[in-house]
């Protein structure tokens, strides 16, 4: 049933039955309006009215690309130390409270930004958000929770190194980017990183990245403009501070030609693959097109590795492509999970899927299901009020432009066989793939060392290279 | 807040409800079957799973995954999933997409058989067979999936097996097999069509009984397996299992009320104040005050019939033992049995929940999903406009009563996770030596 493409063949005469589409309703994602503090702090804000409950992101340009060398992670420890007590209440207080009020806030640190994030039902709104000021504009760092979340997270990191996903994530990036480059460690740190942060580190971080102009308060649903405007204006209003500078990457691959990399977990049953390159920046002008090649490429069940890898070899659960929007320049990366003995073929097919959708235009049929799933999926994508709340913090955080929602669908629809091709000729790179495995170097090592990637670098679990280069 | 809720059957079985929400052009269709790996026989675990599997290789109407590719180009999502009691499918699409849905849900519930094929059920094995190796065989602490229930209920009883299957059993699985599984469990009367969102309701019952109406009723309902049980163990189990793992994790079990029961939202109150969220007793004592654990979890199985489970789950931090955590979390469960609960802890529960209830139903797909458990589980999906005053209802002596009845030592199963001697070890400041190949 299956034809050259991987794509799907109907029965003789099934298509008579298909029922077709009615119109298309009408869609707009949700109105929002901004609004800014006398003291710079960005106040966004898209009401809906749906169910009484409301979500609000405080999105800092404290991200995991700011910080200092050999002190990695400490974006992430601030944003949690901030929960750990304020002037008047101690970490366990603060969590009383809130959960009292039937919420959480959540922090945590992405590359490029620091989110802090609650869903409050509307008659407990007021008061977590005064909360959620207290944290962000009084935090005490108390030097025991500096130290037991910085062993909580060396746990995590531990834990890591026994999870092939993770793992392999973790590597992926270490051998992918130029080893100057902050993007060769997790968000969180290292090992080697974390127990070297200090409480004088953290509130030197706090107040370098803490003012109201690097602020942008997100707030979602049962609640006017108005209304949000005067709840943040009491919180935050009377909160001065400087501007401070933004972040910078160094975002260049670490190698310019292939190379094979393979961390040693003897007794694996299963291979953890990753096969990429560095990517594009999320600002680039590519931005849509690429996402369109991605879907085509590996981004969607239905797509050419998905096909290839799961529903014509069955080698495996899953396989999927993927683009690492960051501000800067994130992994383009191929990932799957195989059974060992099939790691070479897998990893070979992936390889030539890559290479095949930079050899010709991908077909009219195959384009058309990318952009109508993309174009489509759309609305469903936005139904809640954190999913819309995510989506407006994201246009602070990438800074693009306040129509990017609006215009997005159309974008997508208007993308041609010429584009994929051209992007993907642009920025898929397969002669500086890099391709990475955790796995039994017993059984994957030979093979997968005669499918052009060379001869094999092995590391342990820790990241240290075993031989090789 | 009320959901609007509108239901009909159809002559041949099949249990319908509508709910609309017209707040964007978005409808969410959701299917339950009344299957799932209890109804497994033996020698076939992990047969209901890779069914629905099955179930994506297309019917008489629909090729090899063009279900999927259907779905995803009409803009849509979609998946489907297989628990100890039912096997659910869903898609949520733009509203204009609608009928396309009903009509492929139609068709592999009436002529799913002509498009069986021995090389998919082949393909589909493997498939499986790598998503075992992928969530349970090659992932720390992986196996508790299967191990926890092991544990927990009686060789003979259908909770007992694992849901995923044996690779022994997955091998033995043959087109017969999916045949009759198929003409016993995947019948109109065993199922029910769950549609929520942006919807015309007279039209969308027109269509209800265009697609669905014709197929034929199976023979009854299918009976249900036994599954009584006792309301506790009656003594302290335990297994310990050396594994590929960096840190102890404790999976701490409790024989509780099956889902939907009175009792039920007394326990599940009582799992929120004893282990979701840093709120609950075992962060603060384990993970913030002695800084013995790392973290903290709490769950129920949501069984319906002959007993639930309560479930803690705690990992401990570097250098605390096993044999140390277990003591630690049964210590802080046996405060609890001295002390009760407050009537401030149970406010803090029974709040968390409701906003995560409310957040969660924004989503018509949430919506579908859980109209259509009451309606499989209970026959009545209105059950869902009850559930945020039923946990109010809950009292502290309802609590401080489950609490006397379930939390004692005769009522506990202790899966307990350990490196596995002579793998890498954890010095004192949390740096890894080790020996490597």
């Amino acid at each position: 049933m299956n034809d050259a493409a991987g794509g799907v063949a109907p029965p003789a005469g099934a298509t008579l039955h298909r029922p077709p589409p009615l119109p298309p309703r009408p869609y707009q994602f949700p109105r929002f309006e901004r609004a800014l503090l006398a003291n710079g702090l960005q106040v966004v804000v898209a009401p809906m009215r749906k169910l009484p409950i409301t979500t609000v992101v405080a999105l800092i340009d404290a991200g995991a690309i700011c910080g200092y060398r050999g002190k990695e992670g400490i974006a992430g420890l601030t944003s949690e130390l901030l929960l750990e007590g304020t002037g008047d209440f101690n970490g366990a207080e603060l969590m009383e409270r809130l959960e009292r009020l039937g919420t959480t806030i959540d922090p945590s640190a992405n590359w490029d930004g620091t989110w802090l994030t609650f869903t409050a039902l509307k008659e407990q709104l007021a008061p977590a958000l005064a909360l959620l000021a207290k944290v962000m504009r009084q935090p005490a760092f108390p030097e025991r929770e500096v130290e037991r979340l910085k062993a909580e997270r060396l746990a995590d990191l531990l834990k890591l190194r026994a999870e092939p996903r993770g793992l392999a994530d973790v590597m992926f990036s270490r051998v992918l980017y130029d080893p100057t480059s902050r993007y060769t460690m997790p968000e969180l740190g290292s090992e080697r990183s974390v127990p070297l942060i200090t409480r004088a580190d953290v509130q030197r971080f706090y107040g370098w990245r803490y003012q109201p102009h690097s602020v942008t308060l997100v707030i979602v649903g049962d609640i006017t403009p108005d209304e949000a405007r005067r709840l943040a204006e009491r919180s935050f209003g009377d909160w001065a501070g400087s501007t401070p500078e933004s972040c910078a990457v160094v975002d260049r691959p670490a190698r310019h030609h292939r190379a094979l990399h393979i961390v040693a977990k003897p007794d694996a049953k299963q291979s953890e693959v990753r096969i990429g390159n560095v990517g594009i920046p999320r600002h680039h002008r590519d931005y849509h097109s690429t996402v369109v090649m991605n879907a085509v490429l590996g981004g969607l069940f239905s797509s050419r590795i998905n096909l290839n890898l799961r529903e014509r070899h069955g080698y495996t659960y899953g396989a999927f492509s993927h683009v690492d929007w960051r501000r800067y320049a994130g992994p383009f990366v191929v990932s799957t999970a195989v059974q060992s003995e099939v790691t070479a073929p897998a990893a070979r097919e992936a390889v030539s899927e890559i290479e095949r959708i930079r050899q010709e235009k991908v077909s009219e049929d195959e384009l058309s299901l990318a952009t109508s799933y993309l174009d489509g999926v759309f609305p469903i994508r936005y139904e809640t009020t954190d999913a819309i709340a995510g989506a407006l913090a994201a246009l602070v955080e990438y800074r693009l432009p306040d129509d990017f929602y609006d215009t997005y669908r159309e974008q997508v629809r208007s993308v041609s066989t010429e584009d994929v091709l051209r992007v993907a000729q642009a920025h898929l790179h397969p002669e500086e793939l890099q391709l990475l495995i955790v796995g039994d170097p017993d059984t994957v090592r030979t093979p997968c060392e005669s499918i052009g990637f060379g001869s094999a670098t092995l590391y342990d679990t820790e990241g240290n290279a075993l031989s090789g280069e | 807040m009320e959901i609007p809720i509108d239901t009909f059957r159809l002559p041949n079985g099949l249990f319908v409800t509508l709910s609309e929400d017209h707040t964007a052009p978005i409808v969410a269709v959701n299917l339950w079957y009344h299957v799932g790996s209890a109804n497994e026989r033996a020698g076939r675990t992990g047969f209901a799973h890779l069914f629905e599997h099955m179930l994506f290789q297309g019917s008489r109407d629909v090729g090899s995954n063009e279900h999927f590719e259907l779905i995803q180009r009409a803009g849509g999502t979609l998946n489907g999933s297989t628990w100890l009691e039912r096997t659910n499918y869903f898609e949520t699409v733009p509203s204009n997409q609608l009928e396309l849905v009903l009509w492929l849900e139609s068709n592999r519930m009436g002529h799913l058989l002509p498009a069986m094929t021995q090389q998919k059920l082949d393909t589909q094995r493997d498939v499986v067979k790598n998503e075992r190796r992928w969530s349970m065989d090659n992932q720390p602490y992986g196996t508790w999936w299967e191990k926890l229930p092991a544990l927990c209920f009686p060789a003979e009883h259908p909770f007992h097996h694992s849901l995923i299957g044996s690779m022994r059993d997955l091998d033995a699985a043959s087109l017969d097999d999916v045949r009759s599984f198929f003409q016993t469990f995947y019948t109109p009367e065993n199922a029910v069509l769950t549609v929520t969102g942006d919807f015309e309701p007279g039209q969308t019952r027109r269509w209800i009984e265009r697609h669905f109406g014709p197929i034929p009723p199976g023979s009854g309902r299918p009976a249900m397996p036994e599954v009584e049980m006792p309301r506790t163990f009656g003594a302290w189990k335990r297994e310990l299992v050396q594994d590929n793992v960096m840190l102890p994790r404790l999976f701490l079990a409790f024989l509780s009320p099956v889902f939907g029961s009175d009792q039920f939202y007394a326990a599940s109150a009582c799992a929120t104040i004893l282990g979701v969220k840093k709120g609950s007793r075992l962060y603060k004592a384990l993970v913030r005050e002695r800084q013995v654990a790392a973290e903290t979890q709490a769950f129920t199985y949501d069984l319906t019939r002959g007993a639930d489970l309560l479930v803690l789950d705690v990992t401990a931090r570097p250098n605390i033992s096993g044999e140390q955590l277990e003591h630690e979390v049964a210590r802080e469960v046996d405060l609890l049995r001295a002390s009760g609960v407050t009537a401030d802890e149970l406010a803090r529960a029974v709040t968390l929940i409701k906003t995560e209830f409310i957040a969660a139903l924004q989503a018509a797909g949430e919506r579908a999903d859980r109209l259509s458990m009451f309606a499989t589980y209970f026959g009545d999906p209105s059950r869902i406009n009850e559930q945020v005053e039923r946990y109010a209802a809950v009292t502290v002596d309802d609590v401080n009563a489950f609490i006397d009845e379930r939390l004692g030592d005769d009522n506990r199963a202790s899966l307990l996770f350990v490196p596995k001697p002579g793998a890498v070890k954890v010095n004192r400041s949390g740096e890894m030596a080790g020996v490597h190949a």
